[in-house]
Parts: C-alpha cells; structure tokens; sequence
C-alpha cells in the first residue's frame, strides 16, 4: 500500500515566543526534520530610511534609536560616526571616551539579552535570563543617569554627546566593571557544564567558515565561524586603537561557538571599561556645531562593530540640510541570509535556537 | 484493614442495610481523596510559582492571602469565567472529551496511594500495577487533544507524546519491577511496608531511572517536549481555552502530585518515619520529591526529541534491565542477607553504571540528510 503524503507546512510566527519580534518562517516539515525554510520580513516596517530623507541630520538620531532597538547608543554612535565623517567635525576627547564607554556598556548589555533567550529558546524556564537581567538593569541605570532614558537614548550628538556624566555615573560604573567578570563566571558555572546545553549545541547549526564569508555575514555570526573579523581592529574608528582587547573566535561555527563568542566578547568589553574609565580625560563634551548642517556634496559610509556585526551608514549629501539618500546596512538582516544554510536537516528545536543564536532584531531587518 | 473498611463495618454492625453500609464508606472515602487532590494540587501550584521565584531572583506571587496561598484559586476563577473558545474545524466530540480523559486517570491514581497504614481507599492486591495501567492512559487523552485540534503545532506534540509516553513507561515498569522483587508484593501498603530501609538508599539505580523516568511520563522540564513553549508555542493545549485548558492545567500538576505520593511510597518508605504522625511525615516527602521536580525545572533546559528518546532507549532502558538483573540476583542468591550490605554494593553498582553510561554515550547527533 502506498500511502499518500504532502510536505508538512508549519507557519512559525509572526507571533511567537521565539521569533523575537515579529519574524516569520514558513517552514517546510518532514516530520520533525526542517526540510525547507522561507523567512517572511516587514511586519515592524516603518520606512525608517524614506523618513530619515525628510529630515535634519540632528533630527534622524532619534531614528536610529529605533532600528536595533536592543543596542541603541552604537546605532547612534555609527549614525554620528558617518555624519562627521561626512561633514569633517573634530569630535572632543572626552566625548570619544564617553562615547566608547557608551558602546562598550552597550555590547554588554546586548550580549547578555542575546545569550539569555538563546538559552531561554533551548527551554530553560526564564531562569538564565533573570540572571542575566539583574546584570542589564543595572546598565540600564547607567544610561538612565546619562540621559534619562532605558530603552532608546538619543545620547550621541553630531560633534559629541548630548550632555557630560553626573557624578554618580563613573562610581557606578566601576562598581559594575570590577563586578562583571565574578557573574561572567558564574553564568559559566551555570552553563558550561550543563549536560543538556552542550547536547543540544554542540556541532548544531554550523555555519562553515566559507559560507560565513560568502554571506557577508558578521559580528559574533562571522567570528564563531573562525574568521577573526572585527571592525574595531580591522579598521579601527573612533579611539578603538588606543585600547587593549582580545577578538574571541570560534572554531567550528554551531550554536555552541556563537554563545561562547558572545560570553568571552563580554569579557573583552568589560577589559575595554576599565582602560577607558582610567584614561578619561576632563573637557567639552561636545564640539561647536551648528545646528543646521549643511555637510559638502559627496556621499560617505560609515560602519561599526556592533554587537550583532557590521552596522553601517550609507549618506549622500546634496549640500542641504537634510541627507539625499539615507541608507542602512543591518547587520542581523545580513547575518539571517544564512540561516537556511544553518537548519536545513535539523529538527524543528533546533531551528529554533540556531535562529537564537544569530540574535536577531526585528527593528533593524524591517527598518 | 483500612480505615474505610472498619467504618463498613461498624455501620453494619449498627443495622444499616447492605448497599448502605458499602455506599456511604466510599462515597466519603472519595469526596476525601479529591478534597486532598483537589487542595494539594492548588498548593503545589503555589508552592511551584514560589520556588521558581526564589530560583529565579524573584518573589513570585505574593499578594492574594498570606504568601500569596490564594493566587492559584484566582487563576482558577479567571479560567472559569473565560471563553470556551472552539476551534471551527476542531473534532469537537474529541475536544471536549481530550481534557477529562487527560484529568480523570490522575484522580484514579490517588485511589491506591497510602497516606498512612490504614489511610487508603482501597488497598488493592495489584495496587502498582493498576497505577501503571491506569498513568498509561494520559496519554491518549493528550494525543486526542493534539489531533482535535486541528492545528499545526497541537499534532507535533500530539505524535511527540506518543514516542514519549512509550518510551519511558518500559524504564519506569522495569524500575517497578525491581522494587516489586524486594518487597515481594504489588500492593501499596505492604511495599511501604517493606521498606525498613527506604529504597532510595536500597536501591539507588532504580530510583534514579523511575525518578527521571516518571518526570519525562510527567511531561516536566527538561523532557517536557509536548508543551516546549519556545518550539511548539503550548503544544496540545494551543487551541484551549477557560475550563477545558484548566483542566490540562489541573491534570499537569496532579500527575506531578501523583507521581511524587508514587515515588514517595515506592523509595521513600511513604508514611514510615519517627515522631512524626504517617500523613506529615507522607506530605514532607511528597514535597521534598517535587522540589527536586521543580529545581530541575528551573535549571536544565530542554532535551530535543530524538536526544529524548536516545535518552530512554540507550541510557535508562540498558540500566533498568541491568540493575532488575542486579536486584534479581541478590533476592536469588542472598535472600537472607544483611540488608545494609546490599545497600553498600548497590550504591557501589549504581555509581560505576551510572558513571560508565555518561562517558560511554553521548545524546548528540540529529542532522539528517535531506
């Protein structure tokens, strides 16, 4: 007898617990075994980069707080990085240093969102991520006191930043720098010898160095895979060549490297923390600008290492005050292209916390 | 004799008529054991939401009654008053059927669990078999309810129970097995009886297999693959809503109650203890077993299926057989030995099986060609 089957199609998303957002896939099954995936983007679409056209430069910050919304200040960081470059401001010393501060604190509290759900996807009962938030809230204190917002800060300026640090901050600060490595270990203690973790990770989802490069990818994605890729060594912007840091890299490129990645890049940001607050000097923190910028005629790309990969700033100036052409380049939308080529031939768990892994925010795919 | 007996009794021995004096005994015997389900089913539930706070840096609910005791029954009233919303294309004979066939066994189970030496509905000679045959059950009401359902995600936990429920019935029934041979007997009251030294220690393999065996039976963390809320959203009990998902909801944590009084009265001597009266010292252990439940829970993640079942088939089916070979031979062989010469060496076996299994297999493994 034969009996007559049809692929089984499974609609994951665009609400779901794992997709972080509103993602959605439109999976093919053979029984549990993912045979085929077809991912589904533009439910959070807001035509970010038409809006940022009718804008002022100073005006599009607040934009760019919106796109990654996980990892705001560097959005913010690249979006003025580009401006300057464009229009050829000095920024202060003081600023550079804040501004580093700012994204480094800003990889930390990213990566500990991103490692908690990946381990909340493999099922761990919120626990990790609990943990992982006590670390963040007091991050999230940080940024409050610099500039009253959580979530989307609108710290950066052109020429600088909004406003210089209370002096409750850089106390805090060190508290929570000379803290971090002991909870770094203790998340490791928790994880590292987890039986379960290690079965479900280990040697799934690989991503071979090879198509790691073919994909563009970048970030965490690109180095777990082997390739030792980071911007701020590779082509140091801002102040990163003053610093002394490590660029983790992984070796095979499974879900258990892009954690591990994550975990030791903590580390390093931490390592960066502490040069910086020894180094920063006193000063303006913002350079005279004016308000109205009209940058010369000529287009620029500006790009930095955020905490999911290359995040860059494609502008085309027409000497008026508002950009011609304002483009983004996502680095997670990237980084997602590769996902078919991850989970083609795992199971439907496994789909799942491989997706985890390459941490996605739907704010900067859909823009 | 139990306690329900004696009262028969007595009430013949006052002139009742025959159908009387057997009706009324157990009709009260039953409105106790679900007075006591039904109460320490609401507690567990409390007690989870608390630990998992305190695991969890948090507090967890703690504003309804004192310690919060009263959220559970919150929850029950805004169950009750939602909708009872019915998928258009469901089975809705099936759907409506799913949740009490998933609720009744767990209530059945309580008939032959012994909460003191005489406190037990009915002590039956086939108690622990009648448990299995009756947990085994389950399992049909949650398949029904994947398939009623007529939605995507129910029928991957639907066909995930299947492989799951089977898979782990044969290492817990060679678990039992072993017990059975020590205590020589298969009804409730006279293997608690037995236990002079609790199993737990007597035979530590059994018990680490039945224990991990009834948690995956019980569909918990880490094995709770039907539910997998990251993968599969709720698995069987997407599509249900107000008293029928209150239902899957009270049969959850009854099994989890149910399977602890199991363990409780099968490896941790039930009610046997010093000082303390039988039902305190049976409820101490039920809720010590069930923090371990809950502390799993709150730590491991989730295994994925076909780790699940290489779990069962290659690491607790070999072991179960092994250690009933094990307790097999020393009741042939040395049946009038030293009891705690036997505990000696069956922690000695259960520590270099368990050890040897751990670095021989492994659970990896997964990716199929396609």
């Amino acid at each position: 007898m034969v009996i007559k089957t049809e692929p089984f199609i499974l609609n994951i998303g665009p609400q779901h617990p794992s997709t972080h957002g509103v993602f959605r896939m439109r999976v093919t099954l053979d029984g549990e075994v993912v045979v085929d995936i077809e991912p589904v983007i533009g439910y959070l679409h807001r035509g970010i980069e038409k809006m940022g056209e009718n804008r002022t430069y100073t005006q599009i910050i607040p934009l760019t707080d919106r796109l990654d919304y996980l990892a705001s200040m560097t959005n913010n960081f690249a979006y003025v990085l580009a401006v300057e470059k464009l229009a050829g401001i000095k920024v202060p010393e003081r600023a550079e240093y804040l501004r580093i501060i700012m994204a480094e604190a800003m990889r930390i509290s990213s990566h500990l969102m991103a490692v908690g759900f990946f381990i909340n996807d493999l099922g761990a009962m919120m626990t990790p991520v609990l943990y992982m938030w006590r670390e963040r809230e007091k991050l999230l204190d940080l940024f409050e006191m610099v500039c009253g917002q959580r979530l989307t800060y609108n710290y950066m300026r052109i020429g600088g930043v909004s406003q210089d640090i209370p002096e409750e901050f850089l106390p805090a600060l060190k508290k929570f720098v000379a803290e971090m490595p002991g909870f770094i270990d203790e998340y490791d203690q928790l994880l590292l010898q987890n039986e379960v973790l290690l079965a479900r990770t280990k040697g799934v989802g690989i991503l071979p160095r090879d198509t790691a490069i073919n994909t563009a990818a970048s970030g965490p994605v690109l180095r777990a895979s082997g390739v030792k890729w980071d911007l701020r060594k590779a082509d140091p912007y801002s102040i990163y060549d003053r610093f002394d840091f490590d660029v983790p890299v992984g070796t095979v490129g499974d879900n258990y490297d892009r954690y591990w990645v994550r975990m030791q890049e903590m580390r390093q940001s931490v390592r960066i923390l502490e040069q910086a607050i020894a180094q920063l000097p006193g000063g303006d923190v913002w350079a005279k600008v004016p308000q109205l910028l009209h940058p010369p005629v000529g287009e620029v790309y500006g790009h930095i290492e955020s905490p999911r990969g290359e995040l860059g700033f494609f502008l085309v100036s027409d000497n008026s005050i508002a950009p011609y052409r304002f483009h983004i380049r996502p680095p997670t939308l990237i980084n997602l292209t590769a996902l078919k080529d991850m989970v083609v031939g795992w199971k439907v768990a496994d789909l799942i916390i491989t997706f985890g892994s390459i941490d996605v925010v739907l704010g900067e795919i859909d823009r | 004799m139990t306690m329900l007996e004696q009262f028969r009794l007595w009430l013949g021995g006052h002139n009742w008529p025959d159908w009387a004096a057997y009706l009324v005994p157990g009709i009260v015997g039953i409105v106790l054991v679900l007075v006591f389900v039904v109460v320490l089913v609401i507690v567990f539930i409390w007690f989870e939401r608390r630990l998992m706070g305190r695991f969890q840096i948090r507090l967890g609910p703690n504003r309804l009654g004192p310690e919060g005791i009263f959220q559970p029954l919150a929850s029950a009233a805004k169950l009750l008053m939602k909708e009872d919303i019915v998928p258009a294309k469901a089975d809705k004979v099936i759907h409506w059927l799913a949740p009490v066939i998933v609720f009744v066994p767990v209530l059945l189970i309580f008939a032959v669990v012994p909460l003191g030496q005489r406190a037990i509905l009915t002590d039956l000679n086939v108690g622990i078999v009648y448990v299995v045959a009756v947990s085994a059950v389950s399992a049909v009401g949650i398949y029904a309810a994947g398939w009623a359902s007529n939605n995507k995600y129910a029928l991957i936990a639907a066909l995930r129970t299947v492989a799951q429920m089977v898979s782990y019935e044969l290492p817990v029934v060679l678990a039992i097995v072993g017990v059975v041979l020590m205590a020589g007997s298969l009804s409730m009251t006279q293997i608690v009886e037995s236990q002079s030294i609790p199993y737990l220690v007597l035979q530590p393999l059994g018990f680490v297999i039945f224990f991990l065996g009834t948690v995956a039976e019980m569909n918990r963390s880490p094995f709770d693959l039907l539910e997998a809320d990251s993968e599969i959203v709720a698995g069987y009990h997407i599509e249900y809503s107000g008293m029928k998902f209150a239902m899957f909801y009270l049969g959850e944590y009854g099994h989890a109650l149910a399977y602890s009084c199991i363990i409780t009265t099968l490896f941790l001597a039930g009610w046997q203890g010093p000082f303390l009266p039988p039902i305190i010292w049976f409820l101490i252990k039920v809720f010590a077993v069930f923090s371990v439940i809950v502390w799993m829970r709150a730590t491991l993640p989730r295994l994925r299926v076909d780790q699940l079942m290489t779990f069962a088939w290659k690491g607790l089916l070999p072991m179960a057989i092994i250690n009933l070979f094990i307790i097999a031979a020393e009741m042939l062989w040395l049946p009038e030995i030293n009891l705690w010469i036997l505990v000696a060496t069956n922690i000695v076996f259960a520590g270099v099986l368990v050890l040897l299994w751990s670095r021989l297999f492994s659970l990896g493994g997964g990716r199929v060609e396609v």
